[in-house]
């Protein structure tokens, strides 16, 4: 995976996103460079911006607390935002995972 | 003939409750933003099919709707609608900053938290949305940590009126248990530069040069839980109301206490009278009666409901002081629900309907200033607010 490689990236994003983005399902996402939370998120705000500051603070751009990032069964959350993905999202095969923490009961 | 249109903010969801005149029937859309906490939502007095919505969220944070079609469709201002293609410079929407700089006056950056120490000034969310009474695209948000923003362009884009936390007393304004929440926005229509708001735990404050600065007017009030009972702020002011004909008369529910100003709130005196309990959220002023204002009592602080299972709103045709129970249609007995302090509104129809909505799901309306009253929905999630359009 090189700056220059573009990528399309599906993201999963829980019900009330999805509902908000008016979208049904996976959204695929063009990633010019290197595919990270980050890249994938400014390039998911852009697409969507309805979603600014849903996901990230808007002032901060902190994760917001109650949201988590998992793919290929493994916890991303506390990676570093500029960290890649695995592989097999970068590929399209495995989606980036945006997660409501269950809360509530 | 006239329409009356109830706009009612949920846990869950936004409901839209509209009726013809007669106020007997009703006809329930909704839920708008299912799932999601609608603080409030209120129509453009210039436009009533111009209605602004709070929605936000533990998890997702703050958004601003609007709608321009009297609340059957909404977007996000700025926003395009569906699957768009990006944009550049990318869309900045409902985006609240406080404004901190020192152009615009002191810098504050904090406040008293819940165990005496400082504590940084965090956006949580939009309590309370104030459309301007003459421009439909200029709208107020009330917000917690306390704080009043403008958007001048229909909800896109928001300032602060840093005047407000830079006068001065900022570091002494604490949470109450519900967060510290600027909650009520009162504008004078008369004088288009003064308006009031209300913060909990700070108190009352108002401006009188369109929002660049503001003064405390809590004088008068008497809270015998903070360590001053007289201090300049601190106090748990849950709601005020005025009469747009007499706006220099001010009600207020206080935590407990209810309290009336004939001074623009330089001054301030108890009307709580013979109340059962002084404690509660509510209060609102008859549209057609300057001297007559609705409270429902609710038991104590501790006990958020009403005396005895028995649900009651309160009416004093004296502007306080002498109070009659208004009781016909509404359960006395086994009743446990609380009505919060944007959960009132009144009509203004020739017989002035009053609505309330209840932490239990009701939204109940009284077609006849409060002598009788009906259930309009039984079963709805809990009310958080309730506002009230009368159409031609």
């Amino acid at each position: 995976m090189t700056a220059g490689d573009t990528h399309t990236v599906q993201v999963a994003l829980p019900y009330h996103l999805r509902t908000l983005a008016r979208v049904e399902g996976d959204v695929a996402i063009e990633i010019a460079g290197p595919v990270t939370v980050r890249s994938v998120l400014d390039a998911l705000e852009a697409r969507y911006p309805m979603l600014m500051g849903t996901i990230r603070d808007h002032v901060t751009q902190q994760r917001r607390p109650f949201l988590r990032f998992f793919a290929c069964g493994e916890d991303l959350t506390h990676d570093p935002p500029d960290a890649p993905l695995p592989e097999a999202v970068a590929q399209g095969k495995e989606p980036l995972m945006v997660v409501g923490a269950i809360a509530g009961g | 003939m006239s329409k009356v249109r109830v706009l009612v903010g949920t846990r869950k969801g936004a409901f839209i409750l509209t009726s013809d005149g007669k106020r007997d029937k009703w006809e329930v859309s909704g839920p708008f933003f299912a799932g999601w906490e609608i603080y409030h939502m209120k129509g453009s007095p210039v436009d009533p099919d111009h209605i602004y919505a709070s929605q936000t969220s533990g998890w997702f944070g703050q958004l601003v709707q609007r709608s321009t079609d009297g609340g059957k469709t909404w977007h996000q201002p700025g926003v395009p609608d569906g699957d768009a293609k990006p944009v550049w410079p990318p869309v900045i929407s409902n985006k609240f900053v406080y404004d901190a700089s020192a152009e615009t006056g002191k810098p504050l950056t904090t406040h008293q938290w819940y165990d005496g120490t400082q504590h940084p000034w965090e956006f949580k969310r939009v309590w309370h949305v104030k459309p301007s009474l003459t421009d439909v695209n200029t709208v107020y948000a009330g917000v917690e940590d306390a704080a009043i923003f403008r958007s001048m362009d229909g909800g896109e884009s928001w300032q602060e009126l840093p005047g407000l936390r830079g006068h001065g007393t900022g570091p002494k304004w604490q949470p109450g248990a519900g967060g510290m929440c600027l909650h009520t926005i009162l504008l004078d229509p008369t004088n288009p530069q003064r308006m009031y708001i209300a913060i909990s735990a700070a108190g009352a404050f108002r401006t009188d040069d369109g929002g660049q600065t503001w003064k405390p007017i809590n004088k008068g009030l008497h809270s015998p839980y903070i360590p001053d009972p007289a201090a300049e702020v601190g106090h748990c002011v849950h709601h005020i109301a005025l009469h747009p004909a007499r706006p220099h008369v001010l009600f207020m529910q206080k935590h407990w206490d209810v309290m009336r100003s004939n001074d623009a709130g330089d001054n301030w005196t108890e009307v709580s009278g013979n109340l059962p309990t002084d404690f509660g959220f509510v209060i609102d002023v008859h549209a057609h009666e300057p001297e007559t204002i609705y409270v429902v009592p609710i038991k104590s602080d501790g006990e958020h409901f009403p005396l005895d299972g028995k649900l009651a709103v309160y009416r004093s045709r004296t502007g306080g002081n002498e109070w009659e129970a208004l009781t016909k249609g509404l359960p006395q007995k086994d009743c446990y629900v609380n009505v919060l302090r944007d959960a009132m509104a009144v009509d203004t129809l020739d017989k002035c309907g009053i609505y309330f909505g209840t932490t239990g799901g009701q939204v109940y309306a009284s077609p006849d200033g409060g002598d009788t009253w009906q259930a309009i929905v039984h079963d709805l999630p809990a009310v958080l607010s309730v506002e009230v359009q009368t159409l031609a």
